[in-house]
């Protein structure tokens, strides 16, 4: 109860900040909540299933790649592109899922074909006249809500905001469903998951779709936003190690763990990438992210939330509940 | 057609020798620690710019100095294992992976901020040397490089299988706690063992230095190379990596003929999941 409280009274700031924040202060919040989106994808899968993905831009990259050529040649609405792009990244996923699971692949092998998929997909968007080849793909600047554009960040950041508020209720929604139990059994004992009759190959092969797809709505709204779409940004290797930290710094496999983790990362990052550059520094975000995972891994191996929910349940006695 | 798939062949057998040599040290390290090391590419770039920069220092030629720079970073691994990874060994795949992960990413963004972004080649004296033989163009520092790293190969296959250290090595990889049981210091002996694993991917960069103009992001694209090589030649078998890095090689080389140079790496991650699918044990490995 006291839980749900807590939780609408977050809401509402978050409802609230656009009101008072500068433009760039809502930038940083608007990369938060992105990050938050895209971590909350890979933790379906890697969170939850333990099944551990590197190569999870390839669905940011598909998710934009759709919505933004549907846009560009039938002038088809991002909004209703952002779905198709969520269901062509859920195919790629279910696809890639079905291979790997199919001849058994776990581990770091698992880890290795997300990887080659993510690259090789890299390499022929990079040469492929459509998508712009080498200087990437531009949208022009026709600012409406059918374009899903906008002159101010502000309908940005409720977009965003959305977006993720929906990816967490996902989540929730799976943590109580069936699908959700058959996931952590997964990651926590495959053998004894199957031996108790769960489908373990179907679920997993679901695990990577929905988090496919999920990932997917980020790069429909990172299209958007940014708009200028390059193989090497957006589906890169860096994409992918920069997006399984947040949720990892924040709890991998707990619902708010992305959000959390994004809360603590992204503006470190904002700030420091806009500090550093200043002063011919480029590099020492990354550097600090390296370190940062380092010592998250060693000293809190279970995320932040984990520790911040303890904190919190000593501040709401007699609610003992998750 | 034929002399251009020959030549081709050898271009490719010579880069191959290089790969071969960073994918043993990566083969290592993964057969003792059961550790996949995700910075091994970086270290390789460490390699790079310490060849680079005694040579733009002291004037002192890559086929010379690789000897220091793989001592300085036999060293920098010996640290990085006592202070870290030896912490890590027994974790999570996914934590032992974002540990290094984390690794690679300092290494990568310090030399960039010591070096800077830009790509720096060099000229060394045997730069643009060749002769020929039979109408095939061979190229002396590709030459010269290829005959050190299998010198290098073959010490290490020797040192592993002969020597005393060589053989607490095998214990430690076949059984930590019966190592240690003889009396084996086994966490000395991983500190060695991945001092050597990056001091070979160090001396493969040093090489490459001569070869390629570098760059402080070079380093995933080498980890990946290394990484398919060392499942193409089968996990922990170091044998099969050299074999592996040959074929990488001449595969990536030959594939020139109908793609784009720059789609080469293609070839290699289909060769990737081709293997993952049908023989994950890899050509060379038994199967578990």
């Amino acid at each position: 109860m006291r839980k749900t409280l807590l939780l609408l009274i977050i809401l509402a700031i978050l409802l609230a900040i656009p009101l008072v924040a500068s433009s760039y202060v809502l930038g940083i919040f608007i990369m938060v909540f992105f990050f938050a989106l895209i971590g909350q994808g890979w933790n379906i899968l890697c969170g939850y299933t333990g099944h551990i993905s590197l190569g999870h831009s390839l669905f940011v990259g598909i998710g934009a790649y759709i919505s933004t050529c549907l846009y560009l040649s039938f002038g088809l609405t991002p909004w209703i592109g952002m779905i198709l792009g969520g269901s062509g990244a859920f195919l790629v996923g279910i696809l890639m899922g079905y291979l790997g699971f199919r001849f058994g692949i776990r581990g770091i092998y698992f880890v290795l074909l997300t990887i080659a998929f993510a690259e090789i997909s890299r390499l022929i968007a990079l040469h492929m006249q459509f998508l712009g080849s080498f200087s990437g793909l531009f949208l022009d600047f026709q600012p409406s809500f059918y374009n899903m554009q906008f002159r101010s960040n502000v309908p940005y950041y409720y977009v965003i905001l959305g977006l993720c508020i929906f990816s967490i209720v996902i989540v929730k929604a799976l943590e109580r469903s069936k699908m959700g139990l058959y996931f952590i059994a997964i990651r926590e004992s495959e053998e004894a998951a199957w031996s108790l009759g769960v489908n373990i190959f179907r679920y997993k092969v679901y695990a990577v779709g929905i988090s496919a797809f999920v990932t997917a709505l980020g790069g429909t709204f990172y299209a958007n936003y940014l708009f200028h779409l390059h193989p090497n940004g957006i589906m890169g290797v860096g994409l992918s190690i920069e997006l399984i930290l947040c949720p990892l710094i924040g709890g991998p496999g707990t619902a708010f763990g992305p959000l959390i983790g994004s809360f603590i990362l992204t503006p470190l990052a904002e700030i420091s990438r806009a500090y550093f550059s200043k002063g011919g520094l480029e590099g020492l975000h990354l550097a600090i992210y390296g370190f940062l995972t380092i010592l998250v891994v060693l000293f809190l191996p279970k995320g932040v939330s984990f520790y911040l929910q303890r904190l919190v349940e000593g501040f709401l006695p007699g609610n003992s509940s998750v | 057609m034929l002399l251009r798939v020959a030549q081709l062949t050898l271009m490719g057998v010579l880069a191959g020798g290089i790969y071969g040599l960073t994918a043993m040290g990566l083969s290592l390290i993964f057969g003792v620690m059961k550790v996949i090391n995700f910075a091994h590419g970086q270290l390789m770039v460490i390699g790079m710019f310490l060849t680079y920069w005694i040579l733009m220092t002291f004037g002192v030629d890559p086929i010379f100095s690789f000897l220091i720079a793989a001592l300085i970073v036999f060293s920098l691994g010996y640290f990085f294992q006592a202070l870290l990874i030896n912490r890590i060994i027994g974790f999570p795949v996914a934590s032992q992976v974002l540990v290094l992960i984390g690794l690679g990413l300092i290494i990568e963004n310090v030399l960039l901020l010591v070096f800077g972004p830009d790509h720096r080649s060099v000229n060394t004296s045997l730069s643009l040397k060749t002769f020929w033989v039979a109408g095939l163009m061979v190229d002396v520092a590709r030459l010269a490089t290829f005959v050190l790293a299998m010198a290098i190969a073959v010490s290490l296959f020797l040192f592993v299988k002969k020597t005393d250290a060589g053989r607490a090595l095998r214990a430690a990889a076949d059984n930590r706690l019966g190592a240690r049981l003889a009396g084996i210091n086994v966490n000395r002996v991983q500190n060695i063992c991945f001092g050597m694993g990056a001091a070979t991917a160090a001396a493969a960069g040093a090489f490459l230095t001569a070869l390629m103009p570098i760059n402080p992001h070079m380093g995933h694209t080498f980890t990946m190379t290394a990484f398919i090589i060392v499942i193409l030649g089968g996990m922990g078998n170091m044998k099969g990596a050299l074999v592996g890095g040959i074929i990488l090689g001449v595969a990536e080389a030959l594939s020139t003929l109908y793609l784009l140079p720059s789609l080469k790496q293609i070839v290699s991650f289909a060769i990737l999941i081709g293997i993952m699918l049908w023989r994950p044990q890899g050509l060379f490995g038994e199967k578990s």
